[in-house]
């Protein structure tokens, strides 16, 4: 069943070190854990809020937790996982910035993947034929979406500036393939691996 | 082989299974027998014979002791297959198959079975019914050897920890020296949160399903409503009403408090209608259907429950407390067992903040944990109606149990007795 992962998972594969810890965040039907666990051997857990998904991870031997993140992680202790994900996630949740935030607290790595809004066929769309955007990682009518929130490449770049956050690695998704330059134009799907920054990590490791 | 030979004198039979053979095509068209338990019977088991007795929690001593149980499926050779099932208030031993006889399958039949949620062709399923009880295992309405009488009154308080212990001594006769899981709903619920706590070295795995580590007031208030209506009816006698009238009224009327906890306003809504006025129960009847309900499941209930076992079991119920006035994951850091938890939408007698609470008390002390919230419109009783979701929980959830642990369910002893 994982004989083909898709590039995001791929990427993120990748950048996962062997036995390590991961919690999804909105780990849906668990094909990136199962990857993970089956690639990397990590020790997984996912939450997730939709009940049907939660079936399909418990099918795969996954354990996971029927929550909404959007109520926080504050059952879990500071750096209690390796990594953190979230994976398409991110611009789901109500409030990205809380569950941001907590996510960097929870785990010593935080993984954020997203469609991105600024996709050249997206501005094309926008500017030829005024009308919400829908794209191969954007597929939804602006009725009938999940996502709440539409950022950019440069918009969470700069988002991790604001927050003093540190862009460890990063990865671009096109049309099947891996995106090298201007990526705020041609990815479909932008990958940051991010952690606290220095500062906030030093004020954390003295305090505790 | 003696070792053999000594469990299959422990082990429930087993009938019908020795005429099935599950990896025959077309099995499908015999559904009905293959996914039966098929006959059983209840077994028991004595200990704390003089000059021993079991000690409860309280410091009392009790003796002896006999535990009713019955097996399903069969001990595999490492003996590393057995799932303990813990009943809930009203429930007993019989949790699969039939007695002879009798035309209504055992309280979780649905669950427990060959290719079912406890599957009994991988795993041996162990039910036994708890301390205080009146299926069987000692309880107030048995013998109380210093007076020849039934104890009545004179049982001592009990609480879900003795009934934990009864179980550990059960497993232990039986020589299981570690569990592949315990579980159970409500009540049981608790006793597989005591097990976790009590003897997290005894198991790999539990499931917990629409419980509470501690009753809240709203829990036990309706509780102490049941427990003073049995105590009020006169029929009660402190309790020494054995050999004349029970209380049935007040039992009937506790057993009818607990149905309404136990369903939702939408199962009542689905389930009940009102009829013509004329065919009314009494004067002030507004002739529902849901009042013939109430009475003929509290007075079936007085046919087959002691009112006084009802008074013992619910006081356990409503003093269990799975952190024992600590954190609860302090109480948990012990244990290496993955935990299931399960809790249902519209149950607002076990409601799943509380499972949350035993959620992220796991969380805290690193459990692997898995937690579903089953969308269920039928109250506290979905546990034991929504079959195929639970079903799907807890096969899966044991085959990683089973797995991880390198346990396995094919290499089983294969005699079987009938």
């Amino acid at each position: 069943m994982q004989s083909n992962p898709s590039l995001d998972h791929k990427a993120i594969l990748e950048w996962i070190h062997q036995g390590s810890s991961v919690l999804d965040l909105g780990c849906g039907d668990g094909e990136l854990l199962d990857l993970l666990v089956k690639e990397r051997h990590v020790k997984a857990q996912g939450i997730e809020i939709d009940e049907q998904a939660i079936y399909q991870c418990v099918a795969k031997g996954l354990s996971v937790f029927h929550e909404d993140i959007d109520h926080g992680l504050s059952d879990y202790a500071d750096r209690s996982f390796d990594y953190v994900i979230l994976n398409q996630s991110f611009q789901q949740v109500k409030n990205p910035d809380r569950v941001l935030k907590e996510a960097l607290r929870v785990g010593s790595q935080v993984i954020v993947g997203f469609p991105n809004f600024t996709h050249y066929l997206a501005r094309l769309q926008m500017f030829f034929n005024g009308k919400a955007p829908i794209t191969r990682s954007l597929p939804y009518a602006w009725y009938d979406t999940p996502n709440l929130h539409f950022l950019s490449v440069s918009d969470f770049i700069e988002y991790c500036c604001k927050r003093g956050i540190k862009i460890e690695k990063s990865a671009f998704i096109g049309q099947d393939r891996i995106i090298k330059i201007l990526p705020n134009l041609f990815s479909l799907v932008a990958l940051f691996l991010i952690s606290p920054s220095e500062s906030e990590d030093r004020s954390n490791g003295s305090r505790v | 082989m003696s070792l053999v030979n000594s469990l299959s004198n422990k082990v429930g039979r087993v009938s019908e299974a020795s005429h099935r053979n599950t990896d025959a095509p077309g099995q499908d068209l015999d559904t009905k027998v293959s996914h039966r338990v098929g006959v059983v019977q209840t077994n028991y088991f004595h200990f704390a014979l003089p000059p021993d007795e079991f000690t409860l929690e309280s410091g009392e001593k009790l003796g002896p002791v006999t535990v009713a149980y019955e097996t399903y499926g069969t001990l595999n050779n490492q003996r590393s297959n057995a799932i303990l099932i813990l009943h809930a208030l009203s429930g007993d031993a019989h949790a699969a198959g039939f007695h002879k006889g009798d035309e209504k399958p055992g309280w979780w039949d649905d669950m427990i079975g060959p290719g079912r949620a406890f599957d009994t062709d991988k795993y041996f399923i162990i039910c036994s019914n708890v301390l205080g009880g009146c299926k069987g295992t000692t309880g107030p309405s048995s013998i109380n050897p210093n007076t020849g009488k039934k104890y009545g009154l004179d049982f001592p308080i009990i609480s879900i920890s003795d009934m934990i212990n009864v179980q550990k001594h059960l497993i232990d006769h039986l020589e299981i020296d570690q569990l592949l899981s315990v579980a159970g709903g409500s009540m049981g619920g608790m006793q597989a949160l005591e097990w976790l706590t009590a003897h997290p070295e005894r198991l790999k795995s539990a499931i917990v399903i629409a419980t509470a580590a501690k009753h809240s007031p709203q829990q036990i208030a309706f509780h102490e409503v049941g427990r003073q209506a049995i105590m009020a009816d006169p029929h009660w006698r402190d309790g020494y009403y054995y050999g004349g009238h029970p209380p049935a009224k007040g039992l009937a009327v506790a057993r009818m408090i607990g149905h309404i906890t136990y369903m939702s306003e939408i199962s009542m809504a689905e389930k009940f209608r009102r009829r013509s006025v004329e065919e009314k129960l009494h004067k002030f009847s507004v002739g529902s259907e849901v009042e013939d309900y109430l009475y003929n499941r509290g007075n079936h209930f007085v046919k087959r429950f002691d009112a006084n076992s009802y008074l013992y079991i619910t006081r356990a119920i409503d003093s269990f407390d799975a952190s024992k006035g600590k954190n609860l994951h302090e109480v948990f850091k012990e244990t290496k067992a993955k935990v299931l938890v399960v809790a249902f939408k519209s149950d607002w007698l076990y409601p799943a903040s509380q499972s949350k609470e035993i959620v992220k008390a796991c969380k805290w002390a690193g459990i692997d944990t898995t937690y579903c919230e089953i969308d269920s419109t039928y109250g506290h009783d979905a546990f034991l109606l929504e079959v195929d979701e639970e079903t799907h929980l807890v096969k899966y959830f044991l085959q990683k149990v089973m797995v991880e642990n390198g346990v396995a369910g094919e290499n089983r002893i294969t005699e079987y007795a009938i």
